[in-house]
């Protein structure tokens, strides 16, 4: 039997493998393997260390910065920056360096969270409307769209009102979830609709694949580029909206602090004492900027034909 | 009933020396990321005016290129140099002005896909007057009248209605006659085909190379035919040019290249086609490798990886296009040439000497016992088979589907049927191959889901062993599932992308609970199907069609199966890739008992591996039997005009055998006609029948019966025809 098979073997030369140049894969794990297409995307690597840097300023920062972000007498009131006071202080007397840090901070979790949470929620409801059609996913796609015609600041301002006494970080991000899952879904589900009339999926129907499986294993792994270009959308969204529901009181509450909410105090000094506007405008965009190249680069290294570096 | 004979006799005795298509060392070269990619490089050939010349090649062999080049139709990013005149004017280098005015006047194409080649908001007739209208200086209605005249000579019906019709009311060969009465619009010298029936049925197919023989013998124009198919080749050209890795390496009069073939990749092209006019036991002759990848060409010959005659000189220095035969013309564009060091060698051989007996020599020698075994295996099967019939372990009985047609809008009411099988019964045996056979759109895929219960049936009853399979739950039916396994066309769409294959083999043993053992069954399997084992973490993008292929099979092979559904197994695969996938399938039906339900248009594949053929035509079994009976004694018009529109590889069988020609095109399933579905399109109700023998055929629909053949068929004035 063994030699039919070397014998078979030889038939359309198989044995010598593909002929095109592709990374060997010999034993790593798929984490592996991902990690390594991930490292050649230039853009994301630069991304990735520069977050990292973000995440640090704003997580450790305030655990060894002399000031607080909270108003200090020992602070003076409206001081440009110095050594002291790199960003300046405010007219309250707050240090604008630690406000930042603590802004970074707040904002960083609220994006991350509405990010991580509206993609799980919203790419698993557009995947099981689109696989199973009909009237479940029409069913499912109302649902989905009586999210998305109340507009979020309405919402947020009677669910606040509900809910009354200190707004906290998770607070502001799950309201913000509940009405950012469903744009996710809508384009999940497009994205399904076409892919499981594709082949392989009915392989796995033919297998004896139970629905969870061509789901999880099959839909969504082969949807995660629209998916992630989904998430980090969210992402510069969310940290926007967090801003824009500050401004008009439902976000983030003094003597807290996120950086929308310092962008929109400082919106009048922006030419007058820029110190105070521009550190935390400019996190604002470098957060959502090297979210942006790191879901590209992820986008890239989780399709495996991807093959082409891009710099 | 029609007979038609050679129709290319009038162009084998041209003798005109002018020639109207000199190309001269033409290359093409595509910048790529991964650097340069030869597509083509140093082709040269002449067309003589009135004479068809053929370039056949597998995928990538260069061959549209060469023809893209010549037409000025290739993108800016393509590098192109050599020289190629149309009338001794050059065309290469010519800016888009000035190549407008050559292109669809003296030289037309013809492009693969009717579908995409005429534009969808504008009349046939608006566009064919507009081909007229470039380049001549006529009024609007003397254009208008020239189209319906050249409607009229591709053999369109009623051309004075059709020429205010739009493509999207037109079936496939209808529009690609359109396309054809473009091309000859303007009298052109030179008529470009590109594969154009590949996208066709073979009964359309017949069709529509008869209305390009008719365009051909209309304005005496050469025609250059490019195809992968070797039987269009061998009907409808003069003469043959083989293009391997971006080069012409054989060039001949069709006979020479195909009965004295001296490049040994044209010698295992034919090799590796399995023929509708032999039986079975031969065992095909796969060449063995891929071709080269164009951006890492060989410094030899471009074959010699895979040539089992190459040599040390082989691999290092590539062979000149050369006179095959001594003194036989001067002419170097027409005598027998071959792009061969050895071609010498080659005189009397047979593809089975060079492939088969080098496959073995790779690998252990002491194999050569049991190579000789296979023919004889094979014969014992067909005795086994015919001897005693084995359990019967799939059937269908009245299989009924209809998919309804839903109206537009938010209540998307129910306006009609689509009958995609209508009343199937069939029996499949333990240890047979039953092939299913029709061309797309009768039904026959339908029915291989309906046997798996990947969809439900109208009406009708499926069983397996016995078992009921159409009243059970898919949850009951999981277990089942097991047993009966489904293989894809398409080994590009059937594999998930974004899983390795060791994964993807492995995931019906995940899903029945088995994963425990595995990681070593999917290694087992890999090497079952030809694969390298240690392949197993690479993902489906890395492999070849033909590995692809495999994997499928692999994955399918993985729970033990007893039957295994082969939906077009080999019809998107390269011929010379093909072979060893039936070689596969054959030797795992007999090394693992497997029963197979082959669905396939390929009736020359068909011969070769089933035991029992079943022919549908809209929805329904016209005739099934023996592959011996059917092929030597089919009864059926549909089967006839099925035989006889598959080409054969031989071009002196192919120009004389007697032929059974259907017209029109399949009607659509959602309105068949009343009686015998193929009344319509049947050669016998249109001419042999009288009225009161046709009243039978349009009111009563014919049963599946043996009318005194041997086997069954659904005709009520059957009558043998021998046509091979």
């Amino acid at each position: 039997m063994s030699e039919m098979q070397s014998r078979i073997a030889m038939d359309d030369g198989s044995s010598d493998g593909p002929a095109a140049p592709v990374n060997r894969g010999g034993d790593l794990t798929q984490v592996q393997l991902i990690w390594r297409r991930f490292r050649r995307h230039r853009a994301a690597m630069a991304s990735l260390v520069l977050l990292g840097l973000i995440v640090a300023f704003a997580f450790l920062g305030p655990l060894v910065w002399q000031w607080g972000h909270t108003v200090d007498s020992n602070i003076p009131s409206n001081a440009g920056p110095s050594l002291e006071h790199p960003f300046g202080t405010t007219k309250q007397g707050n240090d604008v360096f630690a406000q930042t840090m603590r802004g970074a901070q707040q904002s960083l979790k609220v994006a991350l969270t509405v990010a991580v949470v509206s993609t799980v929620v919203g790419a698993t409801w557009g995947a099981v409307a689109g696989y199973y059609r009909g009237r479940t996913d029409a069913i499912m796609m109302r649902i989905a769209d009586i999210f998305l015609i109340i507009p979020l600041i309405v919402a947020v301002a009677s669910i606040n009102g509900a809910v009354r006494g200190g707004t906290t970080w998770y607070a502001v991000a799950l309201i913000m979830c509940l009405f950012s899952w469903a744009t996710v879904a809508r384009v999940v589900r497009g994205v399904v609709l076409s892919l499981r009339e594709q082949e392989f999926i009915e392989a796995a129907r033919a297998a004896g694949a139970r629905a969870t499986r061509i789901i999880f294993r099959h839909l969504l792994p082969n949807a995660a580029g629209p998916i992630i270009v989904a998430a980090t959308l969210l992402i510069a969204v969310a940290v926007l909206t967090e801003a824009g529901l500050s401004f008009i009181g439902f976000g983030i509450q003094p003597p807290d602090i996120s950086l929308g909410k310092m962008v929109e105090g400082a919106r009048t000094a922006a030419f007058t004492r820029p110190w105070l506007f521009y550190p935390p405008g400019v996190l604002i965009v470098l957060i959502c900027l090297t979210i942006n190249f790191i879901g590209d680069g992820l986008r890239d290294a989780l399709d495996p034909r991807q093959t082409m570096v891009r710099r | 009933m029609t007979t038609t004979d050679n129709f290319n006799d009038g162009a084998t005795a041209t003798v005109d020396t002018d020639i109207v298509l000199d190309v001269q060392d033409l290359s093409v070269t595509f910048s790529s990321e991964d650097g340069p990619l030869k597509a083509v490089r140093g082709v040269s050939y002449r067309v003589r005016r009135g004479e068809a010349l053929g370039i056949v090649g597998e995928s990538g062999s260069g061959k549209s290129v060469t023809s893209m080049a010549i037409m000025g139709l290739l993108p800016k990013s393509a590098s192109v140099s050599g020289s190629a005149r149309v009338l001794g004017q050059e065309v290469i280098g010519l800016n888009d002005a000035q190549i407008s005015k050559v292109r669809g006047d003296k030289i037309a194409m013809i492009f693969q896909d009717p579908l995409t080649s005429l534009n969808p908001v504008y009349t046939i007739g608006y566009q064919i007057a507009e081909a007229v209208l470039t380049h001549r200086k006529v009024t609007k209605q003397e254009a208008r009248k020239r189209a319906v005249d050249l409607l009229d000579k591709v053999g369109i019906p009623h051309p004075d209605r059709r020429v205010d019709q739009y493509p999207h009311e037109l079936s496939g060969g209808m529009r690609q006659r359109v396309v054809i009465a473009i091309a000859m619009a303007n009298d052109p010298d030179v008529i470009i085909a590109d594969e154009p029936t590949t996208a066709l049925d073979v009964t359309v197919q017949a069709q529509v190379l008869e209305a390009l023989e008719a365009a051909r013998k209309e304005t005496g124009a050469a025609l250059v035919l490019i195809t992968h198919d070797l039987g269009v080749v061998a009907g409808h050209v003069d003469r043959v040019a083989v293009m391997y890795a971006g080069r012409l390496v054989e060039t001949g009069s069709v006979e020479d290249v195909f009965y004295r073939p001296r490049m040994p990749y044209a010698l295992g092209l034919l090799g590796s086609l399995p023929r509708m006019d032999e039986a079975r036991h031969e065992r095909l002759t796969p060449i063995l490798g891929t071709p080269p990848s164009l951006l890492d060409l060989p410094a030899g010959c471009g074959f010699a990886p895979r040539c089992p005659m190459a040599q040390e000189v082989c691999h290092t220095s590539e062979p000149a296009l050369e006179a095959a035969v001594d003194g036989e013309d001067d002419d170097p564009f027409r005598r027998h040439s071959a792009a061969c060091h050895f071609s010498e060698r080659l005189v009397d051989a047979r593809p089975e000497d060079l492939f088969r007996t080098t496959a073995l020599d790779a690998e252990a020698p002491a194999e050569l016992a049991e190579a000789e075994d296979t023919g004889a295996a094979a014969e014992r099967r067909q005795e086994e088979a015919e001897a005693e019939p084995g359990e019967v372990l799939l059937s269908a009985i009245d299989l009924v589907k209809n998919f309804p047609i839903r109206s537009k809008g938010i209540l998307r009411r129910k306006i009609g049927e689509v009958q995609a099988v209508s009343g199937i019964s069939l029996e499949l045996r333990e240890h047979e191959t039953l092939a299913l056979v029709g061309e797309s759109g009768c039904g026959k895929s339908t029915t291989a889901r309906l046997l798996l219960q990947l969809i439900r049936q109208t009406s009708g009853e499926v069983t397996y062993m016995g078992q009921p399979l159409h009243s059970l739950s898919d949850s009951q039916m999981r277990p089942l599932r097991r047993d009966l396994q489904l293989v894809f066309q398409d080994p590009f769409a059937s594999l998930d992308p974004r899983m390795t294959v060791s994964d993807i083999v492995a995931e019906p043993m995940q899903i029945h609970g088995r994963g425990k053992g595995a990681k070593k069954r999917v290694k087992e399997l890999l090497e079952l199907v030809g694969l390298n084992p240690e392949h197993g973490s690479r993902y489906p993008h890395e492999f070849s069609g033909g590995q692809r292929q495999r994997i499928g099979i692999a994955r399918a092979l993985s729970l033990n199966p007893k039957v295994l559904i082969l939906d077009e197994p080999v019809s998107a695969l390269d011929v010379s890739i093909q072979a060893g996938v039936i070689n596969l399938l054959e030797d795992l039906q007999d090394e693992l008992g497997l029963s197979y339900l082959f669905v396939s248009h390929d009736l020359s594949v068909v011969r070769h591996i089933a035991d029992r053929v079943a022919v549908m035509y809209l929805g329904k079994i016209v005739e099934t039997g023996t592959t011996e009976e059917l092929f030597d004694a089919p009864a059926h018009p549909y089967t006839q005009a099925l035989i006889s529109a598959i080409p054969l590889p031989d071009p002196v069988k192919e120009r004389t055998r007697e032929r059974i020609v259907v017209t029109g095109d399949v009607p659509s399933p959602a309105d068949p006609p009343s009686g015998c579905r193929f009344r319509t399109r049947c050669p016998k109700f249109a001419g042999e029948l009288t009225d009161e023998q046709r009243n039978l055929c349009v009111e009563e629909p014919p049963e599946l019966l043996d009318r005194g053949t041997g086997h069954r068929d659904a005709c009520h004035y059957s009558q043998v025809v021998e046509l091979i």
